[in-house]
Parts: structure tokens; C-alpha cells; sequence
């Protein structure tokens, strides 16, 4: 099994079960992450790609298995403490706020940590966002609203990143400016899970990728093989 | 003829100002609650009153004079949100408003009826401050310093709260966790703690009007539930949960009801109401609220 042999394991995930009110959604994920890894979760829509981050940073509070985080378990964990254990979050919607200044925005997440980006190198990650600080949230283009997403995680001191869908909806040019971010993150030692339906950004950024059906992982695959191997993955992202 | 009609709109618009300033202020803290906690606080008007008695009672009973009371009423009447909201209005947050509402509308009863049993009905004038008696001759009109203090008072409360709301760390996850507190609680950010502070601030607000308007209207048990009702109407026209709209709207209404009452006294007691139902009926989010 390719595993995080490298690094030490930083988000180990085991039959993790997962409920929104009565609905079932996750029936026992595993999955493990190791330092600096760059894992993506693929899959079709509603397979529990989405639901397997909002479970890892505590949104969805109904849900059973283990969950260590940084060693420690966090299955009954609020959000509140996942985050103080260096994970953070960048929703699929994007979450901007809208009655916010952009600069306002980016500087929300309290540090908890060190080791986090300074706002220079922020603005030398995204050039954009520099120009656009006092602009409300609710003004930004699609592409702007997604690197202020990111960008306003980096600052806190958290080492894992869950990124969900962050190039969906957006053109060719800001998609790579996207991957060139989280390039950049990975060489900089973040741990970074990515949801991606998006597979072929998925494979120039990725080391590993898990393949998520019905609330369950049910493929492992190393990036050095995915590529021999896209027959079986196609046939799983396939309608 | 002509020049009485003028000193009595001067008059009126002085009386409307200082309705105004109360009308803004508990307003304020009524849109910063129903903003944050989706909770339209019911019992806004007897913390209000409670605020007015907790003056009364210091002066009487503990000699603390009308500065002090400035500033230890609210902080009574914020304690005792603080206890109300943690053990019993935050059990309400998930379920529909409609329960916030009885629960707070609850409370208001039994706030007031305990005061009404201790005190009476009747209430109790309370002295202004030396500082502030005697009146000012504006040349056109003559007004009393203390209704001044309060009108300038009341726009600098105002004032400061709109900055704290609009130009501060704490403002922006204030306003953070008005449009989305899943997300903020991701970051670490402790919510449930920012929903108490706001209750508490937004009640102490009331208690502060309470202290206020002390001296101007008799203090009594029933001087809250008197103008919480036209308050309500004045949030109506503002828009729910619009700070701005709370502060002008309700500055505004009152100089209304003020011109009502030199152009057509009838009128003067039922306008806002009217302009309610205007609004309501013409720009159902109110005049400064985002239509959704």
C-alpha cells in the first residue's frame, strides 16, 4: 500500500461514519494523510467528497469512527478546537463575506499557530488581492473570491489545508494561477487534502489520490500511476 | 399667528429629537440583537424600564448619582442578559423564531409584574443632574440643558456603535457572524461567546436609554412596554437588523411624529404607525434593509 512512509501521519481517518440530521451519508472513510503530503479525494457529485472535509474540521457533529488529528483524536471535536490543532478550512462555496472589505476578509482568521504566510507573502502568492483590499467581499469576481479563500487560511498557522473544489467554475487562466498556489504551498510543507472533480488538476498537483463512491473510499492510487491506470479511474468519475 | 405656529414646530422638533434619540438607541440594540441572533427581543422595553429603576434605586437606596448610574445601570441590566441568554435564549437558537420571540415577550411580563408588585404603579420622578439643570435660551426657543445632553448623548452612543460595528476587528466578526457562523467557527472564533456579548451589549444599550430618559419621563413600570411598541414599528421601517437604518430611521421618525404634532395633532400619535404600513406595504425589507 503507497502510504505516508515519508512523513509523519498527520490525519489518520478510520471507518468514519457520518451523518446531515437523518440522512446517512459517510459509510466508513479511511484515509490517511502524512506531513507535507498532497492527497486528493475524486469522485462523482455526491459521492462524500464534501462531506468528508466538513466532517474533518467538526462541522458535521453527528458522526462515528476516529478521527486523529496531529495525533489527537478529534471525532467529538467542535470546530473550534480542529482548527487550534492546526486545520483549516476553504469551503466549496467559497465563504467570503460579503459585509466585509476584502482586507477585512483576508485578515478574519485569528493566527493560532506559527509558521503561518505574512501578508506580503500573500500578496506575492495572489497579486490580485493586493489591489482589491477595500473592496467589499460581495464585489470580487469569481476567481478573486477563491484566492482570498485561500489566502485568508494561510496566515493562521495551520499546516493542513482542506481545500474543496477551489477551481470550480473558474477560467483556464485562474485555474492555474490556483495551481500554481498550491504548488507553491505543497514545496512549503503544507499537508494539503484536496477535492477535485476537476481530475486533471487533480494529477499535476497531487501525490495520491483516493476515489470516493457512496460515502466510502473504495480506490488508492499514487499520481506515478495514475496515469497507466486512467481507464479505472475514468470509470469511476463516469456517469 | 405665523410666529407661534414656528415656535411650536421649533418645540415639536426638539420633543421629536428627543423621542428620536430613545427611538434610535433602543432601535440600535434591538437590530444589532435580531442581526446576530435572528431574536427579536420582546423584552427590550422592560430591560429599558429596568434600566430607568436600577438609577432610581441606586439614587435612593445607595446615594450613586446619575454619572455613575450612566454607567452601572447597563452594566446590571447587560449581567443579567448575559445570565438570560446563556441559560435560557440560547437553548431557543435552533428552533424557529417564533419561539425566541414568546420567550422574550415571557420574560418582559415577568420583569415587569415583578417591578409592578415591588413598586407600584405609580413610578417615580428622578432628579436630573445638577450639571444639567436649568435650560438654554436658543434665541427662537428656550430647552431645557438636560434634553440637549440627552439628544447629543444619544448620537454619540449612536455614533460610536455604528464605528465599533463597521471599523473594528470585533465589528467584523460581529458582521462575520451575522451573514455565516458555521464558517467562523472554523477559524477558531468562539460565537456562542460573541452572541452573548451581543445581547448583553445590545440590552445595556436599552438600560443606558433607561438611565436617560429617567429624569425626562416618570419612571414606572410600564415606560418600557409604552414605547417598545412604536419602537418596533420604527425597526419595521429601518429594516430588520440594519444598524444605519435603526439610527436614522428612528432620529427620523421621531421629528415626524414632532410635525405631526404641530400639523395635525391627530395624526401625531398613529403617523409612524401609518409610515409603517407604507413601508411595509411599498419596501417590505424596510427603508434601509437589502431586499432578498
Amino acid at each position: 500500500m503507497p502510504d505516508a512512509a515519508a512523513g509523519k501521519t498527520l490525519l489518520e481517518v478510520s471507518d468514519l461514519q457520518a451523518w446531515y440530521g437523518d440522512s446517512h451519508i459517510l459509510h466508513g472513510v479511511n484515509m490517511s494523510v502524512g506531513k507535507g503530503e498532497l492527497v486528493t479525494i475524486l469522485g462523482r457529485n455526491g459521492a462524500g467528497k464534501s462531506t468528508t472535509l466538513r466532517s474533518i474540521i467538526g462541522l458535521l457533529s453527528k458522526k462515528t469512527g476516529s478521527m486523529r488529528i496531529q495525533g489527537v483524536e478529534s471525532i467529538n471535536s467542535s470546530p473550534t478546537v480542529i482548527a487550534r490543532l492546526g486545520v483549516a478550512y476553504c469551503p466549496e462555496e467559497r465563504g467570503i463575506y460579503a459585509s466585509l472589505s476584502v482586507g477585512e476578509n483576508l485578515t478574519l482568521p485569528p493566527k493560532l499557530r506559527d509558521g503561518g504566510l505574512s501578508t506580503d507573502e500573500i500578496f506575492t502568492m495572489f497579486p490580485n488581492i493586493k489591489d482589491r483590499l477595500s473592496s467589499r467581499g460581495s464585489n470580487l469576481s469569481g476567481g478573486e473570491q477563491q484566492m482570498l479563500a485561500i489566502a485568508r487560511i494561510l496566515r493562521t498557522g495551520a499546516d493542513i489545508l482542506l481545500l474543496d473544489e477551489p477551481t470550480e467554475g473558474l477560467a483556464p487562466v485562474i485555474v492555474q494561477q490556483i495551481e500554481q498556489a498550491i504548488t507553491a504551498l505543497k514545496q512549503r510543507g503544507f499537508t494539503i487534502v484536496l477535492v477535485e472533480q476537476n481530475h486533471r488538476f487533480a494529477q499535476k498537483v497531487a501525490d495520491r489520490h483516493y476515489v470516493m463512491e457512496s460515502g466510502k473510499i473504495v480506490d488508492e492510487l499514487t499520481n506515478d500511476t495514475i496515469a497507466q491506470e486512467w481507464d479505472r479511474v475514468t470509470r469511476y468519475l463516469s456517469v | 399667528m405665523e410666529h407661534f405656529s414656528m415656535m411650536a414646530l421649533w418645540g415639536q422638533l426638539v420633543v421629536g429629537l428627543i423621542n428620536g434619540s430613545f427611538y434610535a438607541l433602543l432601535s440600535l440594540g434591538l437590530a444589532i440583537i435580531f442581526g446576530l441572533l435572528k431574536v427579536a427581543n420582546f423584552a427590550h422595553g422592560a430591560l429599558f424600564m429596568l434600566g430607568a429603576f436600577s438609577a432610581l434605586l441606586m439614587h435612593r437606596y445607595l446615594g450613586v448619582n446619575y454619572w455613575f448610574a450612566l454607567v452601572l445601570a447597563p452594566l446590571v441590566v447587560a449581567a443579567f442578559g448575559v445570565v438570560f441568554e446563556r441559560l435560557a435564549l440560547r437553548r431557543l437558537y435552533h428552533l424557529h423564531h417564533l419561539y425566541g420571540m414568546l420567550l422574550t415577550f415571557g420574560l418582559a411580563l415577568v420583569v415587569q409584574g415583578v417591578v409592578l408588585d415591588r413598586f407600584g404603579a405609580s413610578g417615580a420622578s428622578y432628579p436630573p443632574p445638577d450639571l444639567l439643570r436649568g435650560g438654554l435660551d436658543l434665541g427662537f426657543m428656550f430647552v431645557p440643558v438636560y434634553r440637549l445632553w440627552v439628544i447629543v448623548a444619544a448620537i454619540v452612543v449612536c455614533a460610536c456603535t455604528w464605528i465599533v460595528i463597521e471599523k473594528t476587528k470585533l465589528g467584523a466578526y460581529l458582521r462575520a457572524a451575522t451573514e455565516n457562523p458555521e464558517l467562523l467557527k472554523t477559524f477558531s472564533v468562539n460565537v456562542p461567546l460573541l452572541l452573548t456579548a451581543t445581547y448583553a451589549a445590545g440590552v445595556g444599550l436599552a438600560a443606558l436609554a433607561g438611565v436617560m430618559a429617567a429624569p425626562i419621563y416618570q419612571v414606572s413600570p410600564m415606560m418600557g412596554a409604552d414605547i417598545i411598541i412604536v419602537v418596533f414599528a420604527v425597526v419595521v421601517v429601518g429594516g430588520m437588523g440594519s444598524i444605519s437604518g435603526a439610527i436614522f430611521t428612528g432620529f427620523g421618525l421621531g421629528l415626524l411624529e414632532g410635525v405631526a404634532k404641530v400639523v395635525y395633532p391627530e395624526a401625531a400619535n398613529s403617523v409612524i404607525f401609518a409610515m409603517m404600513a407604507l413601508v411595509l406595504l411599498f419596501r417590505p425589507a424596510g427603508l434601509f434593509g437589502k431586499e432578498t
